[in-house]
């Protein structure tokens, strides 16, 4: 094995329904129930997917959604601004633990 | 550049057949699939849209091109293929001609064809790329199709610039909206008025198009909101993997991704509705196709049935079977895809 992600192994996920296909199969209904058109668009599901994608650093998704978006006719500048948002709450979710750093230092400081 | 201008391997139809059958592909041959959604054989079900591809000389040389058009494509019809085209129309009750090119509106007989086909009460179809509607030789071009009803089919793969540029060569977005702005002056797609402007959107790129529901409507507030722009329509076509969008997949590495994708997304009620099987192609020099694509692969109508204009057999031609192969899983791919948008 030459390393841990391969672009050819994207087309496989369905191999791991194999050993638990009752499994496989519920998560393959709720997905697709999930990315339908509802109360948000699908185009709308497949954005706020991209940005998910980022902030988990999964190589497969951004892969995916990335084709996936532009299936659903967003452009690349709406899903550069898609990217921002995962980057700014992550960005935010480090900064807010600052006021435990300051909670910390504040108890123990003179 | 056309491919033919440079020299390109893929110029030839045969190489482009070669590519497409190579076996390392290991895709399913696209009769199996009819086979397995008891298409086969796949045969036409009548006529009711005559096509013709009056040339490939094009004002621009857009990257996507199936027909490899391009200012340097010489290939026209000639007035006398244009006559037989028009008699075929006066002896049958075809209700459609659909032009096409190239910039159909390049050919010299363009308006003579049109002039003859609504005189025999036709409904004429104009595919129009929007900027030969700029270009100063043609100043009287729109005013011409709007006196005479004609539908123009418009390309504009996309609502902003950077897409449309990147695919159809630079400064088109900004000449389609002056097309478009003039067009709708004239009364072209307004409500009530007659004149029916439909557009046609085709992905920038090697995706499937998204639905056509959502995206007409994307294009329908954007255009309005950034441009003031009204339509009827508009039509979502799949990129065909053959001719400069197929060299265009095999140089960036997407080719392989893109087939399987084609083949994973085969959809038997888009089969089953694909437009082959109601219209009739026509090329430049009077050969008979099932339609603009197979005519690119220089695949003509087979299996009895007579292959140029001047021997159209009604009988024979409407239920003909049709030629396949496996750039064919680009109409059967989602929601289907033709020269009037998805098909299911």
């Amino acid at each position: 094995m030459s390393g841990y992600y391969h672009q050819e192994d994207l087309p496989r996920f369905s191999e791991m329904g194999k050993n638990a296909p009752d499994l496989w199969k519920k998560f393959a209904e709720w997905y697709g129930a999930v990315f339908a058109e509802g109360a948000l668009t699908a185009r709308e599901k497949s954005l706020i997917a991209l940005a998910v994608a980022h902030a988990v650093q999964c190589p497969y998704c951004i892969d995916a959604y990335t084709q996936d978006c532009l299936e659903k006719g967003s452009n690349v500048e709406q899903m550069t601004e898609a990217v921002h948002v995962a980057s700014a709450i992550r960005g935010g979710a480090s900064l807010i633990h600052g006021l435990q750093m300051r909670n910390a230092a504040e108890k123990v400081s003179m | 550049m056309s491919l033919v201008s440079i020299g390109h391997p893929l110029a030839s139809a045969g190489e482009q057949l070669r590519v497409l059958s190579e076996p390392r592909r290991q895709l399913k041959p696209f009769e199996q699939s009819l086979a397995e959604s008891g298409l086969l054989p796949l045969t036409a079900t009548g006529i009711t849209v005559l096509q013709i591809n009056v040339g490939k000389l094009c004002n621009q040389t857009c990257r996507h091109c199936h027909v490899d058009a391009g200012p340097d494509r010489r290939e026209t019809m000639a007035r006398e293929t244009a006559e037989h085209c028009i008699r075929v129309l006066a002896q049958t009750d075809i209700p459609t001609l659909d032009i096409t090119g190239g910039a159909p509106e390049l050919n010299a007989n363009f308006r003579w064809i049109v002039e003859r086909a609504k005189t025999l009460g036709r409904h004429v179809l104009d595919r129009c790329n929007l900027t030969i509607l700029t270009v100063p030789s043609e100043a009287d071009l729109a005013g011409f199709l709007a006196a005479r009803e004609v539908e123009i089919i418009a390309s504009l793969p996309y609502y902003l610039e950077d897409e449309t540029d990147r695919q159809r060569g630079e400064g088109v977005f900004a000449k389609s909206i002056e097309a478009l702005r003039s067009l709708n002056a004239l009364g072209y797609g307004q409500e009530g008025s007659g004149l029916r402007l439909n557009l046609v959107y085709n992905p920038v790129g090697a995706f499937l198009p998204p639905a056509q529901a959502a995206i007409e409507a994307d294009f329908r507030r954007e255009l309005l909101r950034r441009h003031g722009i009204v339509f009827n329509s508009l039509y979502t076509i799949t990129n065909m993997p053959i001719s400069r969008f197929l060299e265009f997949l095999l140089r960036t590495g997407n080719y392989d991704r893109y087939m399987e994708k084609l083949v994973s997304a085969y959809n038997p009620a888009a089969a089953a509705g694909v437009m082959c099987r109601s219209m009739l192609s026509v090329g430049w020099d009077g050969t008979l196709y099932d339609c603009d694509f197979n005519q690119m692969l220089e695949l003509r109508v087979d299996h009895g049935a007579p292959a140029h204009i001047r021997d159209f057999d009604p009988g024979a031609l409407a239920r003909r079977r049709i030629v396949t192969g496996q750039h064919c899983y680009g109409c059967t791919a989602g929601a289907g895809s033709s020269c009037g948008g998805a098909t299911a």
